[in-house]
This record gives structure tokens, C-alpha cells and sequence, in this order.
């Protein structure tokens, strides 16, 4: 079998596929720096998990 | 695969299109000015975003511009192949067909008007659906072939973007973002016209109705020179929000002096002594306008800058 020089259409196709590849990864990359960035900011959550958790009541005022 | 025999059949295309081919689609020329013009408007604006959350801000409003170019490129294939300046886009040259400039354009639309609307806020998106809206139906199919004023009303879909980057910021729409809009969208006239008195054939054939074509080179003339001097008040505005400082007022000033200068001298000329020249006068005014507008919003940048070290501003 004798290897034939790459085709034109070969070259085109690979910068597509490669053009696609490298935008897809940065996309990626994109949505998951801007979820840190929203998570870090957002303020701390729990959630209720059927358990008396003293912690999650709002804090009553001392009256002197 | 190195056998490019089985390639030779009927799955391929003539003109198989390569990633340059889809990327020409984007009209990258036109996003670099709106890359430019958002940030501009996100970095001038009172409230600062985080560096991941404004690099993607600008990225999303860039590609929407791309969708809506993509848009413009699938609709107006017929009279691109026409005009001499615009035959070599991907579509008319066959790179690309149609149906996939149609594709790409409404995919990157939905993809960059939602991931806006989830980096920033949803008035943001909002307003860059309704860019894209505006410049791929209201202008690029309505306007276009319609009216002389297309270049008047279908201006507003390139004097978005700043308005857009402030938006992002902020949430809100201000009297800074307004005059930002406003500078863009009372240049835009005056930038195409000289454009259209140069390349004089070129709408002409396509019969797209420019000014030129319409009201005839004379009316185009005193329509430069209105809208030139009507965009003064605007610039100057703009220098004296909060967004400007002496600085920006004084690159305002001078940079308008000179472009009501160079639309005096298009008026007064007529066609025979821009023939003489090769349009010397006209291709002059616009390739200051570029300038002008780049300088403009780059003074912006530099007051803001200033400001933040405490010597700019008012």
C-alpha cells in the first residue's frame, strides 16, 4: 500500500475538526472559571436535612 | 486516513469550508470594533465585575456580533456577490453555503444571548438579542433595501455594544450609556456616506438605495456635513458626564474640530474635483473617522484609568 500525499480537502476538514476541538475545550474552560467565580460569591448555603440543627435558627436578641 | 482516494466521491463538497472560512463568517474586522466599544463601556462603568465574569461579558457580546454578522452574510448573499467590496465573503465565493451561514448564525445567537444573560444579568442579554434582532431583521432585511436612511436607523445595531458592556456592570441603563450609544450611532452616517461617495458602483449595482444612488453625490455631501456637525453636541456631551474629564474634553474638542473640518471640505466639493483627486477629500474623512471613533473611546479608557489614580474625572 503506498501512502498518497494528504489532500487539500484533508487540511480543511482538519482545521475544522481542530478550530472546533480547541473552541469546545475553551468553552469548557469558560463555564467552569465562571461557576467558581459564582460559587465563591455566592453566600453560604445548607440545606435541611431532617435533623435539629441549632446552628440554622436565626439568632434572638438579648434584651438587657 | 491517508488513502484520499475514498475522499473523491460523492461525500465531498466542491468548496469544503475550513475553520477560517467559518470564522470570515464572523466579520471578525466588525467584532474587533465591538470588542473594543464593550470594553470600553464595562471598564468605565462605576461598578467593576470580576476579571472571569468581564472576559466572558465581552467574548459572549462579541460573538452575538458575530451571530448577527453571520446573519447579515446568509441573507445578503445576492447583492454581496454584486458589490466588489463585499464578493469575496465566504458566502458569495462559495466557501460557504448559505443554509450554514443561517445555521451558525442562529446557533451562536441563542449560545451567546443565554451564556450572557448567566455571566452577567438578564438586561444585558436582553439587550444583545435585541442587537442582534435589529441588525439581522430590522436592518439587514427590512432597512437595507428599502430606505436611504438604512444606514441612519440601522446604525443602532452597531451602537449597542458599548451600551451592552455598561449593562453588564451595572444592570442599568445611565445617561453615560445613552451619549455612548449616541456617539456611535450619529457617526455611523456620516462614515458610510464618505464610504458610499468613493465606492461609487458598488451599491449602484447591487441597487441597494444609499443616498448616493437615491438623493444623488451632492445631497450625500450636505447629509455628511449635518450629520457631522449634529454628532458635536453628542461627543461633547459625552466628555461631560462622568465618564469624561479635561482630559476627554479636550481630545472631544479636537477631534471634532478636525471631523467637521473634513466634512466642510466634502461639501464644498463637487464631482468633477473629486474625480480629479481620486476622492482624496472622501477616502481622508474616512479613514479619520476610524480614528476618531477609536480615539474617542480610548480617552474614555484613559480618564477612567486616571481616575481610578485619582487625577482624572470631574
Amino acid at each position: 500500500m503506498t501512502f498518497r500525499p494528504e489532500h487539500d480537502l484533508h487540511k480543511r476538514r482538519f482545521s475544522r475538526n481542530l478550530g472546533l476541538g480547541l473552541t469546545l475545550a475553551a468553552f469548557v474552560a469558560l463555564v467552569f472559571a465562571l461557576t467558581v467565580v459564582k460559587v465563591q460569591r455566592g453566600e453560604p448555603m445548607q440545606g435541611f436535612d431532617h435533623t435539629y440543627s441549632p446552628a440554622m435558627l436565626p439568632k434572638e436578641e438579648k434584651t438587657p | 486516513m491517508s488513502d484520499t482516494t475514498a475522499y473523491h466521491g460523492a461525500t465531498a463538497t466542491p468548496h469544503e469550508p475550513g475553520f477560517g472560512d467559518y470564522v470570515q463568517l464572523l466579520k471578525p474586522r466588525v467584532m474587533s470594533l465591538v470588542v473594543f466599544t464593550a470594553l470600553v463601556g464595562l471598564l468605565v462603568a462605576p461598578v467593576a465585575l470580576h476579571p472571569v465574569e468581564a472576559f466572558a461579558a465581552i467574548l459572549f457580546v462579541a460573538l452575538g456580533a458575530g451571530a448577527s454578522g453571520a446573519l447579515n452574510m446568509w441573507w445578503d448573499a445576492d447583492i454581496d456577490a454584486v458589490m466588489q467590496r463585499t464578493a469575496r465573503r465566504p458566502v458569495p465565493a462559495g466557501k460557504v453555503q448559505a443554509g450554514e451561514a443561517l445555521a451558525v448564525g442562529l446557533a451562536l445567537s441563542g449560545i451567546s444571548v443565554v451564556m450572557l444573560g448567566l455571566a452577567t444579568n438578564l438586561m444585558a442579554a436582553a439587550l444583545l438579542a435585541f442587537t442582534i434582532f435589529f441588525y439581522a431583521v430590522v436592518y439587514s432585511m427590512w432597512l437595507k433595501r428599502t430606505t436611504p436612511q438604512n444606514i441612519v436607523i440601522g446604525g443602532a445595531a452597531g451602537a449597542f455594544p458599548p451600551m451592552i458592556g455598561w449593562v453588564c456592570a451595572t444592570g442599568s441603563v445611565s445617561v453615560e450609556a445613552c451619549l455612548m450609544f449616541g456617539l456611535i450611532f450619529m457617526w455611523t452616517p456620516p462614515h458610510f456616506w464618505a464610504l458610499a461617495l468613493f465606492m461609487k458602483e458598488d451599491y449602484h449595482k447591487a441597487g441597494v438605495p444609499m443616498l448616493t444612488v437615491t438623493h444623488g453625490r451632492q445631497a450625500t455631501r450636505l447629509h455628511i456635513l449635518v450629520y457631522t456637525l449634529l454628532l458635536v453636541p453628542v461627543a461633547l456631551g459625552a466628555a461631560l458626564t462622568s465618564i469624561g474629564g479635561p482630559l476627554t474634553l479636550a481630545v472631544a474638542v479636537a477631534l471634532n474640530v478636525w471631523f467637521v473640518i473634513g466634512a466642510w471640505r466634502i461639501w464644498t466639493r463637487d464631482e468633477t474635483v473629486a474625480e480629479a483627486d481620486r476622492y482624496a477629500a472622501e477616502k481622508a474623512f474616512f479613514r479619520f473617522s476610524l480614528l476618531y471613533l477609536f480615539l474617542h473611546f480610548a480617552a474614555f479608557l484613559v480618564e477612567a484609568a486616571l481616575k481610578s489614580a485619582g487625577i482624572g474625572g470631574w
